[in-house]
């Protein structure tokens, strides 16, 4: 097992896509971001361990080095502890949501694409239906329905965005199920669900990580948009619910909104950029592979 | 015979579509092999050799194909009447088919050695060590060389001759009684096809496995086969042993191939000849004719060959001609 004997292009193409995707400017700002944002969400609170509901200050006090370093919301409460707490739960559900959406669209795509005929006809009727619906009202029905907690927030965001996971899904899985490689597998005897899952979908892989990605970054803004019309879990500091205590303050304490939503942004800006990242590490790798 | 038979197919018949877009891909084949015996299948594209080996293979893709009419008989078994989870048991097992496009029949991301492995975890429980062992021995068998480093390599490490002997190695992993090679080398190199061939040969007469070999090339049915099946148009037109077939060809459609096989070997630019040009062109399948397909292109035609298709009439020792010239009488 000689690596170094092994001609370039007989490199393992996962470490290729990883060697590509290190070298690409974007991916690697936007690694080093979401890096430094996920370090500030799970260790910061053990740095600032104050609870972020605890008044310190006056309601709406600027920012100032002697009491509130980003000034305090209309309650009091300090918007840097805050914002080193809400971390953790707007990655929570923003991670726990994808993977919702993820889970939902790559199973409902994967059999409409393998089995095709009625069972595709079914199914891309459902996905239509829930593509046409206002995503962000059927969420929020989904979640005044339950209590809102992170659990039932991050069910009721994934299971409004599964939709184009599912398409591309299905047709990844429309273009691989005709190549020489799956017939193979039928013919030596593999059954449905193993050639489903551990024949087709790793194939498929490649634009489903890209979309995966993305689908971390709707979640975190669908996520802030539900805190911000007061739909969040009000017992768990999280930079939407942040922006949504705040918002009427908004043009006169700029600071209570201003900075958990750059927090947003940051967020949902590295996390493009590893999907783009990925993208060009990925993609191209796919088509030259075929 | 019977009994003691490989494989018996009776009256295969498969269509596709429905209605007006009915079309007979096959019809009323039929053809027998002893174990241990080569038959070839031979004819131009599109008369029906793959969609014999997946009708036998009962992997016809369905919709818009289906197996209408006819048994086949693999030992005694009917593979026609089989459950979907018995046909899984004998597909890989009893029932091997290695394809033409060496460099697409294997899973890019996965190594060739799992891919070998696979076979052997579904049909023979081995996993682990022993399935690599036994995977490393198929490799070596297969003629790779260094088959313990190979077996960790993934397919676009391997060229395609390497890749053909590895779809060789997965294809006898589990002792088939029957290989079925569908055109394996047209992809190939032509040093690399005489390798493939002589090493497909060694293989079956060690194992003692039944070979179906699937050609467009006479030459490689002189070379290889014990028995000849010759089809046009979805419909077995010949059929006999390889040397009685080639030495006294009874149908017209057979005689235009033979005439050609001295010069079959190789044409003017190095590569194998096709089928000789036979005037006229394959009736298209969407018209479900009456009688015998190669009507149109017959140099020896009879007024009644159009309407209808002849039986197939013994001619020699187990030699048949599906022709109207070699029949008595008429209809
Ligand atoms: N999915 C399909 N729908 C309709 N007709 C089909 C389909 N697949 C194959 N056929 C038809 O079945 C016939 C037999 O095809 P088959 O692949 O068996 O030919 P072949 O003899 O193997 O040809 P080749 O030498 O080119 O491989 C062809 O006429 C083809 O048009
Ligand atoms: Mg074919």
């Amino acid at each position: 097992m000689s690596a170094n004997s092994r001609p370039a292009h007989g490199e393992h193409p996962t470490r290729e896509a990883l060697r590509m995707f290190a070298r690409s400017p974007v991916a690697v700002v936007g690694f080093a971001l979401l890096g430094a944002i996920v370090a500030l969400a799970l260790l910061g609170p053990m740095l600032m361990p104050a609870d972020p509901f605890d008044i310190v200050a006056a309601p709406l006090s600027p920012p100032s080095f002697q009491e509130a370093l980003l000034g305090t919301d209309q309650q009091g409460r300090d918007v840097l502890t805050g914002i080193v707490h809400g971390g953790r739960a707007t990655l929570a559900v923003g991670l726990s949501a994808a993977l919702v959406s993820v889970l939902i669209g790559i199973t409902v795509g994967a059999i409409a694409g393998f089995f095709g005929g009625t069972i595709d006809e079914i199914l891309m009727r459902v996905t239509e239906f829930f593509q046409v619906l206002p995503a962000l009202l059927f969420s929020m029905v989904l979640v005044t329905l339950f209590t809102p907690t992170l659990m039932t927030i991050a069910l009721s965001i994934g299971a409004v965005s599964w939709t184009a996971t599912a398409r591309l899904t299905r047709a990844e899985f429309l273009k691989l199920k005709e190549l020489d490689f799956v017939a193979a597998e039928h013919v030596i005897g593999a059954g449905k669900g193993r050639i489903i899952w551990g024949v087709i979908l790793p194939n498929a892989l490649p634009p489903l990580i890209v979309s995966a990605t993305f689908a971390i970054g709707t979640a975190i803004l669908f996520e802030a948009s539900l805190s911000f019309l007061g739909l969040g879990d009000p017992n768990r500091m999280s930079w939407g619910l942040m922006i949504g205590s705040s918002r009427s303050y908004i043009l006169s304490s700029w600071w209570a909104v201003t900075f958990p939503g750059c927090m947003i942004f940051l967020t949902v800006l590295a996390v493009s950029l590893i999907g783009d990242g990925l993208n060009d590490a990925l993609n191209p790798k796919l088509r030259e592979r075929r | 015979m019977t009994a003691a038979g490989l494989l018996r197919i009776e009256g295969l018949s498969v269509e596709f579509g429905s209605g007006d877009n009915l079309a007979r891909v096959l019809n009323d084949v039929a053809f027998e092999m002893k174990p241990r015996e080569t038959l070839g299948i031979v004819g131009e594209s599109g008369c029906g050799k793959s969609m014999t080996a997946l009708a036998i293979m009962r992997l016809v893709p369905n919709p818009p194909g289906r197996i209408s009419a006819g048994r086949i008989v693999l030992g005694g078994e009917d593979l026609l009447q089989a459950t979907d989870a018995r046909m899984r048991d004998i597909r890989g097992n009893r029932i091997a088919m290695i394809f033409q496009e060496p460099m697409t029949s294997l899973n890019p991301v996965f190594t060739v050695g799992s891919q070998i492995a696979e076979s052997l975890t579904l049909h023979l429980g081995l996993s682990g060590a022993a399935a690599r062992a036994r995977g490393v021995e198929l490799l070596k068998a297969v003629g790779i060389p260094s088959p313990e480093q190979r077996f960790d390599a993934y397919p676009h490490q391997l060229s395609g001759g390497m890749r053909q002997r590895v779809m060789i190695a997965m294809a006898i992993a589990c002792e088939p009684e029957l290989l079925i090679a569908d055109e394996p080398t047209t992809a190939l190199d032509v040093t690399v096809q005489a390798q493939i061939f002589d090493l497909l040969r060694s293989i079956q007469q060690a194992r003692g496995m039944g070979l179906i070999l699937i050609t467009h090339d006479m030459g490689v049915i002189a070379e290889m086969t014990d028995r000849v099946v010759v089809m046009y148009g979805g419909r077995v037109v010949e059929q006999g042993a390889t040397r009685d077939v080639l030495a006294r060809p009874a149908h017209p459609y057979t005689r235009g191939l033979v005439a050609c096989v001295p010069t079959l070997e190789m044409d003017g630019d190095g590569e194998p000849a096709d089928l000789p040009e036979i005037p006229g062109v394959v009736p298209s399948i969407w018209e479900l004719q009456t009688g015998c397909p190669f009507a149109d292109r017959c140099n020896v035609v009879l007024p009644w060959c159009r309407q209808e298709m002849p039986a197939a009439t013994l001619i020699g020792v187990a030699h048949w001609v599906a022709c109207w010239q070699r029949q008595e009488g008429r209809p």
